[in-house]
């Protein structure tokens, strides 16, 4: 079950523990402003292959926009 | 969104994954740097205040007068027990008795608005019209709190 997480967990996953930071918003959304390193794989294009630019030996912290 | 994608990610393999549940409007809040080619907007969620006062369908008005500051601009939203916005009550809606339910004279589906609104046409669109408070809400409508057009110019001012 993924674990939601608060911004000091994500801080301390990318600083400590090679995190990888996912946006799933859409590639526009994503080309004008995105949170450091991360990278895009909107929730519409998530399959096995475009997931495996992803290092599965790694955190992966997906986000969007809020919680909302 | 997020969580979809994160369960999708685990079903797909990853075993290691995690929501991040504030996502890019917390990032943005707490002033950390981002990347991307731009325009950079300024949101209403970096502006949001939290409702010092709320009141519900059954509060007298009495007390809606001795919590609510006194002032034509004043506002208070109104919410069930589920914090689900109901409506809003301006200071000059009050009866002048105390024992009137806030459901007999608050305005009923007020306008409301979500962290993501971009904060420049909302602006524009609150000076227009003269509001100088709206409630803001997540996606299922509960109260976040509230925007004051004066703290939204001045965000704009310093980072159009």
């Amino acid at each position: 079950m993924p674990g939601e997480i608060g911004l000091e967990e994500v801080r301390r996953l990318l600083d400590e523990d090679y995190g990888q930071l996912v946006e799933v918003l859409p590639e526009r959304e994503y080309q004008e402003e995105h949170l450091p390193g991360a990278i895009s794989l909107s929730l519409k294009t998530l399959t096995d292959e475009t997931a495996a630019v992803l290092d599965r030996s790694r955190p992966v912290i997906v986000y969007c926009w809020d919680d909302g | 969104m997020s969580p979809r994608a994160a369960w999708r990610l685990e079903t797909l393999g990853f075993e290691r994954v995690h929501d991040f549940v504030g996502g890019k409007l917390e990032w943005l809040v707490a002033g950390l740097p981002t990347e991307g080619t731009g325009p950079h907007h300024a949101v209403a969620g970096e502006v949001v205040m939290p409702a010092t006062f709320v009141c519900g369908l059954g509060t007298l008005s009495g007390v809606v007068r001795s919590k609510l500051r006194a002032g034509s601009d004043s506002v208070c939203a109104v919410t069930n027990e589920e914090k689900i916005v109901l409506g809003r009550v301006r200071w000059r809606d009050l009866p002048d008795a105390d024992d009137v339910p806030v459901e007999d004279f608050m305005q009923p589906g007020p306008a409301t608005v979500r962290t993501i609104e971009q904060l420049g046409p909302l602006v524009g669109r609150m000076q227009e019209t003269g509001v100088k408070t709206i409630l803001v809400t997540d996606a299922k409508g509960r109260l976040l709190g509230m925007l004051h057009r004066g703290d939204a110019e001045r965000l704009l001012n310093e980072r159009p």
